[in-house]
C-alpha cells in the first residue's frame, strides 16, 4: 500500500511537472512579447529548464514504484492463492492455468486501470483548484474523466457480453474440429467442416467490427471535448497558459477511457481471484482403505482414476503414488525424484531408479512437466518417487503406460515385489491382477463388479469380456503367456508375424499366430 | 512490418498523413488564436476535422485487426487438423491468442506510421516559421534512437539474461500450482508454500532489477522531449524580447516542437504491449510450418529420402517449444523440396519457403484476405493434405488384396508400434485382438494413410499407399472409430457428413430414426449406432474398418450394435479391432497383437 501511494506521488509529480512546464513555457513567451525587462522572466526560465530535467526522472520513477508496488502485490496475492489451493483445490487442470493467468491480469488491472485513475483524479483537483474553479476545465474534467470512461466501460461490457456466445461456439467447434480432423478426412467432409468453423470465425470479426465503431467514436469524442475546453476558456478571456495548460491536464486525464475498457475485460479475473481467495476447507471425502493387492479395472471413464485420487486425498501421508495427474515439476530429476522423501540418501535414489530401469540422469533438468523425457521415461521418473517414498498403500494408475508391453510388465512386477503393503492398481492390462486379493470393475462411475480374478473370469461381464480377448493375444504371441498371469519378458518387440498364406476367405473363426 | 500487406501500409501511410496534417493545422490555429489575431471560433473546424481523423483511423485499423484475427483464426484452424497435437492449446491459441496481436495491428504499427511521418511534417513546417527551432528538433530528435539503441546494446546481454532467468521463476508459480495435488500426496504442500512467497518475492526482485535497466530507454526519450522543449522555448523567449520574432511564430514553435517527439513516445510504450501479439504470430506460423512440411512429404516420391523427412516430420514432438518444432519440421520438407524442384508448384514453394524463414524470426508474411485464399488454394489439411504430384488412382477394393509390410511407426514420446506385418484378401473379414496400445488402432490408421510408416510399407493391390490418391482410397473406405465424435448439427447431418446417401435409411437400420432430426446429447450406445449409420451411408464404401468401443453398451443395445456390425461387414472387406468375443464371430480370421 506504502508504495502504491508513493507510486501514485510519483506519476502526479511527473504529470504535474509536465502540465507545469507547458504552462511556463507559455506564460514565459506571452509575458516576453510584452518586452518586459529580462529579470522579470528569470524565475520562468530557472522553472521552465528545472521542470524539463526533473519530469523525465520523475516519470522513470512512477514506473519503477507502480511496477515495484504491483509486484510486491503479486508476490503476496500468488502466496494467498497457494494457501487457498491448500484448503480448496481446483482439480481441473484448465481451471487452475485459467486461475494463474486471473493472477497476473488483475495485477495488470492494477497498474493499468487504478493507478492512472488515482493519478488523474489527483491531477485533476490540483487543476480545477489552481484555475480557480473555472467551470469548463471541471466540466471537460468530468466529461473525460467520468463520462466518457463510464461509456466506454458500459459498452466495452455489453460489446463482450455480445462476443461470448460466438467465442463459445468458435471453441466448441474448434475442439470438435481438432477431434474428428481424421473422420472428417475419411469420410471427405474436412472441407465442408472447415467452411463452417470459417463462418463462425467471420461472424465473431463482424462482431468485433460493430465494438470497433464505439471504441473510434469515444476516441474522437475525447478530442472534441479537450478543445471544446480550450474554446470555451478563450471565450471567456482566460489567459494563453490556462488554455494550454488545460489542455494539458485533459491530455493526462484522456487514457481514463482505455483503462475503463481494460477493467471491463479484467473485472471478471479479478472477480475469480477474490473468490478463489475467500474458499472455505471442502470436507475430506470418505473412501475406506482397501487391504491387501487390489486390482481396478474397466473402461476409460468409468472412475478408476477417481477412486484413487479419492483414496489419496481421504488417507494424507498414508495413501502415496503414482495417480494420474502426477506431475513431474521444472527441475532436476533427482529433486522431483526425492520430493517424495527429502532425506534419502543417493544410494536410495540409485536403487529405485535400478527398480524401475531409470535411465536419466540425475541432474537432467526435466522441461514443464516433464516435456524433455519420453513418455516412457516419465513413466518410470513417477514410479522410482512413488518407491522412493514407500507408502503403507501404493497406489498405482497405470503406471507402465508408455512403455513396451513386456518391458512394463517386467518393470511392473519388480515394483510389486517390492512394495511392502497395500497396493492399489488401475490397469488396463489384466495379466497382473491374476494373484490379487480382489480386484474391483468400474463402469459408469460405479462399481459393477467385484471378487477375485478367478471368480471374475467365471461370470460374464466387462472383466470376462476383456480377459478373453487379452488371453486370445497372449496365447498366440509364441506360448509367452502361460495363462497365470507371468509374462516372461520375451523379444521385447510387438510383433506379430501373421499367416501370410491368405488363400481364399474362410467361413469360420479361426485364430492365426506365429 | 513484414506482417503487413501493400494495400494496408497504405492505408497506414495514408492515416499517418492526414494525422501530420491536422497536428500541423491545430498548431496553426491554436497559435494564432491565442496570439491574438483570429478568433476563437477558427477553432472548430480543425478540432473537427482532428476528432473525424482519431475516429477514421481508430475504425480502420481495428477492421484491419478483425480481419487479421479472422484469417490468422482460419489458418490455425486449416494448419492444425491432422498434425498431431493436444486440441486443448490449439483451442487456446484460435479463441483466446490470436486476440493478442490486435495491439500489435491497430495500435504499434499504425504509431509507427505516425512516428515516421510526423516528426518530419512538424521539422519542415518549423524550418519555414524559425529556423534555429527546427534545428534544435531536428538535431535532438535522432538522439532518441541514438541513445536508446545505446542504452539497449550497453545493457542488451545483462537484459537478455534477466529475462530467460524471469521466465523460469514466472513460470514456478504455475509449475508448483498444476503439481499442488502431487504435492499433497506426498505430504509437501505446506512445506512448499514459503517457497511460493520466497520465489515470488525474488521474482519481483528480479523483474524490478531488469526493469531499472529497461526503463533507461523510456527515461533518454522523456528527457530529451522536454530538454528540447526547453532548449526551444527559452532562447524564443529570448529573441521575442528584442522583437526577433512575433508571438504567433513563438507560440507555434512551442505548441510544435513537443509533436515531434510525441509519436515516438507513444510508440515505444505501444511496441511493449504489443510483444505478446508477437509471440502469437510466431505459434501460428509456428502451427503453419508443421502442417504442410508433411504435405510436402506425402507428395514426394517413395524414396529414402522420403522416408526419412516422413519419420522426422512425425517425430518432431507437439510439446517442444514451437520454435523448436518449427526448426525441426522445416529442414524436412527443405531438402524434399531440393530434391523435387521442378515438380513444385508455385503453392508447394510459397509454403516450403514460408516454413523456411529462420524460426524466432518474423513468422510468414500476414495478409488480410490473403491467407483464406492460400488456404482455400491448398484446398486440404495437415498431413492428410493435398496431393499433386505423384498421385495414382487407388485399385479397386473389390479385388485387391491389403498387406501391410514389417510396418514400423514411431509417435512423438511414446515407443515405437510395430513392425506389424498383415494381409487382408478381398472380401476377407479379420478381427484383430490384443491389450491396449499395441498397435490396433495404428494398423487401421496407416491403412487409411493418417500416420505414414516410419520403416515398412502399406500395399493396396500391390501398390505403395504412399503413391495412391488419398481421396480416391478413402472414398473406398468406411470407418467407424472407437469414439466417434459429434459434429454440430443434427444426427441426420452427422450421418451424412457431405454423403448424398439414403441417410433415413441407415438411421432406420440401425435404430435411430427417431433421432435424425435431434441434436445432441446421445448416449454412448446412439453414438456408436451414428458411427455405423455413417457407414452404412456410404454403400459404395468396399472396406470396412471397425475400431470396437471398449466401454460397454447395455443388453439391448449392445444386440443392436452387433446385428449392425454385422450387415455392414458382410460382403464387404472387413478390418475389426475387437474388445469383446462377441464380436470375434463374425470374423473369418483373428489376427493376435501383443
Amino acid at each position: 500500500m506504502r508504495r502504491l501511494v508513493l507510486a501514485v506521488a510519483a506519476g502526479v509529480a511527473a504529470e504535474l511537472a509536465g502540465i507545469g512546464l507547458m504552462t511556463t513555457a507559455v506564460w514565459l513567451i506571452v509575458r516576453a512579447a510584452g518586452q518586459p525587462p529580462l529579470s522579470a522572466l528569470t524565475v520562468a526560465i530557472v522553472t521552465v529548464r528545472t521542470l524539463a530535467l526533473a519530469r523525465g526522472g520523475l516519470r522513470y520513477a512512477e514506473r519503477l514504484a507502480g511496477h515495484s508496488a504491483v509486484l510486491r502485490h503479486l508476490a503476496e496475492v500468488r502466496g494467498r492463492v497457494y494457501d487457498a489451493l491448500l484448503r480448496r483445490p481446483l482439480a481441473h487442470g484448465d481451471a487452475l492455468t485459467r486461475l494463474v493467468s486471473d493472477v497476473d491480469c488483475a495485477q495488470d488491472a492494477l497498474l493499468r486501470c487504478a493507478l492512472p485513475a488515482a493519478v488523474a483524479v489527483v491531477v485533476g483537483a490540483v487543476a480545477v483548484v489552481a484555475t480557480g474553479f473555472a467551470w469548463p476545465l471541471l466540466v471537460g474534467l468530468l466529461l473525460t474523466g467520468c463520462v466518457l470512461p463510464w461509456l466506454a466501460f458500459t459498452f466495452a461490457a455489453r460489446h463482450l457480453r455480445a462476443l461470448a456466445p460466438a467465442r463459445a461456439e468458435l471453441a466448441q467447434r474448434t475442439v470438435v474440429l481438432l477431434d474428428g480432423a481424421a473422420e472428417l478426412t475419411a469420410f471427405g467432409a474436412l472441407d465442408r467442416e472447415l467452411d463452417a468453423t470459417g463462418r463462425v470465425v467471420d461472424a465473431l470479426a463482424e462482431r468485433e467490427r460493430r465494438g470497433g465503431h464505439v471504441v473510434a467514436a469515444l476516441a474522437g469524442l475525447a478530442v472534441v471535448v479537450q478543445f471544446g475546453v480550450a474554446l470555451a476558456l478563450l471565450r471567456s478571456g482566460a489567459p494563453a497558459h490556462v488554455v494550454l495548460g488545460s489542455i494539458a491536464v485533459l491530455e493526462v486525464v484522456t487514457p481514463l477511457t482505455s483503462a475503463a475498457q481494460r477493467w471491463a475485460e479484467v473485472r471478471g479475473s479479478v472477480g475469480r481471484v477474490r473468490e478463489a481467495l475467500r474458499a472455505a476447507d471442502v470436507p475430506v471425502p470418505h473412501e475406506e482403505l482397501p487391504v491387501g493387492r487390489v486390482g481396478v479395472v474397466g473402461p476409460s471413464g468409468a472412475g478408476k482414476s477417481t477412486f484413487l485420487r479419492a483414496l489419496a486425498a481421504a488417507h494424507p501421508g498414508v495413501a502415496k503414488g503414482v495417480l494420474d495427474d502426477a506431475h513431474v515439476f521444472h527441475a532436476t530429476a533427482e529433486a522431483n525424484v526425492r520430493l517424495a522423501r527429502p532425506g534419502a540418501s543417493r544410494e536410495e535414489l540409485d536403487r529405485v531408479a535400478a527398480l524401475v530401469d531409470l535411465d536419466v540422469p540425475w541432474d537432467t533438468v526435466v522441461g514443464e512437466d516433464g516435456e524433455a523425457l519420453s513418455g516412457g521415461q516419465r513413466q518410470r521418473l513417477l514410479l522410482a518417487r512413488a518407491l522412493l517414498a514407500d507408502p503403507d498403500v501404493l497406489l498405482l494408475d497405470e503406471p507402465v503406460e508408455g512403455l513396451a508391453v513386456d518391458h512394463g510388465d517386467a518393470v511392473l512386477r519388480r515394483v510389486l515385489d517390492h512394495a511392502r503393503g497395500t497396493v492399489v492398481l488401475v490397469t488396463h492390462r489384466l495379466a497382473p491382477l491374476v494373484d490379487f486379493d480382489r480386484v474391483v470393475v468400474f463402469e459408469d462411475g460405479r462399481v459393477t463388479q467385484e471378487g477375485t480374478h478367478a471368480e471374475l473370469v467365471s461370470a460374464p461381464g466387462h472383466y470376462r469380456d476383456r480377459w478373453s480377448t487379452e488371453r486370445m493375444a497372449g496365447r498366440s504371441s509364441a506360448g509367452t503367456s502361460t495363462g497365470d498371469g507371468s509374462h516372461s519378458p520375451s523379444n521385447g518387440t510387438n510383433c506379430v508375424n501373421v499367416d501370410e498364406a491368405t488363400g481364399t476367405p474362410q467361413r469360420r473363426s479361426a485364430v492365426t499366430a506365429i | 512490418m513484414r506482417h503487413v500487406d501493400r494495400r494496408y501500409a497504405v492505408v497506414l501511410a495514408v492515416a499517418a498523413v492526414l494525422t501530420a496534417a491536422v497536428v500541423l493545422a491545430q498548431a496553426e490555429v491554436l497559435a494564432s488564436v491565442l496570439a491574438g489575431g483570429w478568433s476563437a471560433w477558427w477553432l472548430v473546424p480543425v478540432v473537427v476535422a482532428r476528432a473525424v481523423v482519431v475516429w477514421a483511423v481508430r475504425l480502420v485499423t481495428q477492421r484491419c485487426a478483425s480481419s487479421v484475427k479472422a484469417s490468422l483464426r482460419k489458418r490455425v484452424l486449416r494448419d492444425s487438423c491432422g498434425s498431431p497435437g493436444p486440441a486443448g492449446s490449439v483451442t487456446t491459441l484460435v479463441v483466446k491468442g490470436v486476440d493478442a496481436v490486435e495491439p500489435y495491428f491497430a495500435g504499434y504499427l499504425p504509431q509507427v506510421a505516425v512516428a515516421a511521418v510526423v516528426p518530419v511534417a512538424v521539422v519542415a513546417r518549423l524550418s519555414f516559421a524559425d529556423l534555429t527551432s527546427a534545428v534544435v528538433v531536428l538535431v535532438t530528435l535522432p538522439l532518441v534512437p541514438v541513445f536508446a539503441a545505446l542504452v539497449g546494446l550497453h545493457t542488451r546481454d545483462r537484459t537478455r539474461a534477466q529475462w530467460a532467468g524471469l521466465a523460469v521463476v514466472g513460470g514456478h508459480f504455475l509449475d508448483v500450482v498444476r503439481g499442488l495435488g502431487t504435492l499433497k500426496v506426498f505430504g509437501r504442500a505446506a512445506a512448499q508454500a514459503a517457497t511460493v512467497r520466497a520465489m515470488a518475492g525474488a521474482h519481483a526482485a528480479a523483474t524490478m532489477r531488469t526493469l531499472r535497466v529497461a526503463f533507461l530507454s523510456a527515461l533518454v526519450l522523456e528527457l530529451v522531449a522536454t530538454l528540447s522543449v526547453a532548449l526551444v522555448a527559452v532562447p524564443v523567449g529570448l529573441r521575442l524580447l528584442h522583437g526577433g520574432v512575433t508571438l504567433q511564430v513563438a507560440l507555434l514553435v512551442l505548441l510544435l516542437a513537443p509533436e515531434a517527439y510525441l509519436p515516438l513516445r507513444a510508440a515505444g510504450s505501444q511496441f511493449h504491449a504489443s510483444a505478446e501479439g508477437l509471440a502469437v504470430l510466431e505459434s501460428v506460423a509456428a502451427v503453419a510450418a508443421q502442417a504442410p512440411a508433411t504435405t510436402a512429404t506425402t507428395q514426394a516420391p517413395a524414396t529414402v529420402a522420403t522416408q526419412e523427412s516422413a519419420t522426422a516430420t512425425t517425430q518432431a514432438p507437439a510439446t517442444v517449444a514451437t520454435q523448436e518444432s518449427a526448426t525441426a519440421t522445416t529442414q524436412a520438407p527443405a531438402t524434399v523440396a531440393a530434391q523435387e524442384s521442378a515438380a513444385v508448384t508455385t503453392h508447394e514453394s510459397a509454403a516450403v519457403a514460408a516454413q523456411a524463414s529462420p524460426p524466432g524470426g518474423p513468422p510468414v508474411s500476414m495478409l488480410p484476405g490473403e491467407g483464406d485464399k492460400k488456404a482455400a488454394e491448398s484446398a486440404a489439411c495437415g498431413q492428410l493434405g493435398g496431393r499433386v504430384a505423384v498421385a495414382v488412382r487407388a485399385p479397386d477394393a473389390r479385388t485387391a488384396e491389403i498387406a501391410l509390410e514389417r510396418v514400423v511407426v514411431r509417435y512423438p514420446g511414446r515407443d515405437a508400434v510395430g513392425p506389424v506385418s498383415l494381409r487382408v484378401a478381398a472380401g476377407e473379414r479379420v478381427g484383430l485382438v490384443g491389450p491396449s496400445g499395441v498397435g490396433k488402432s495404428t494398423v487401421l490408421a496407416a491403412l487409411m494413410g493418417f500416420v505414414t510408416p516410419a520403416e515398412g510399407r502399406v500395399l493396396v493391390g500391390g501398390v505403395d499407399l504412399r503413391e495412391i490418391d488419398r481421396e480416391s482410397w478413402l472414398r473406398q473406405l468406411a470407418w467407424v472409430p472407437q469414439r466417434p465424435t459429434l459434429f454440430p448439427g443434427t444426427v441426420g447431418e452427422n450421418i451424412a457428413l457431405g454423403s448424398s446417401g439414403d441417410v433415413r435409411a441407415a438411421a432406420a437400420q440401425m435404430g435411430l430414426a427417431h433421432l435424425v432430426d435431434a441434436e445432441h446429447p446421445l448416449s454412448s450406445g446412439e453414438r456408436q449406432r451414428v458411427a455405423l449409420a455413417r457407414a452404412l451411408v456410404r454403400d459404395d464404401a468396399r472396406v470396412l474398418l471397425l475400431d470396437e468401443p471398449t466401454s460397454r453398451l447395455d443388453g439391448g443395445t449392445e444386440e443392436a450394435v452387433l446385428r449392425a456390425t454385422r450387415r455392414l461387414a458382410s460382403g464387404r472387406t472387413a478390418v475389426i479391432v475387437a474388445h469383446r468375443p462377441a464380436v470375434l464371430g463374425e470374423v473369418d480370421r483373428v489376427v493376435a497383437f501383443g
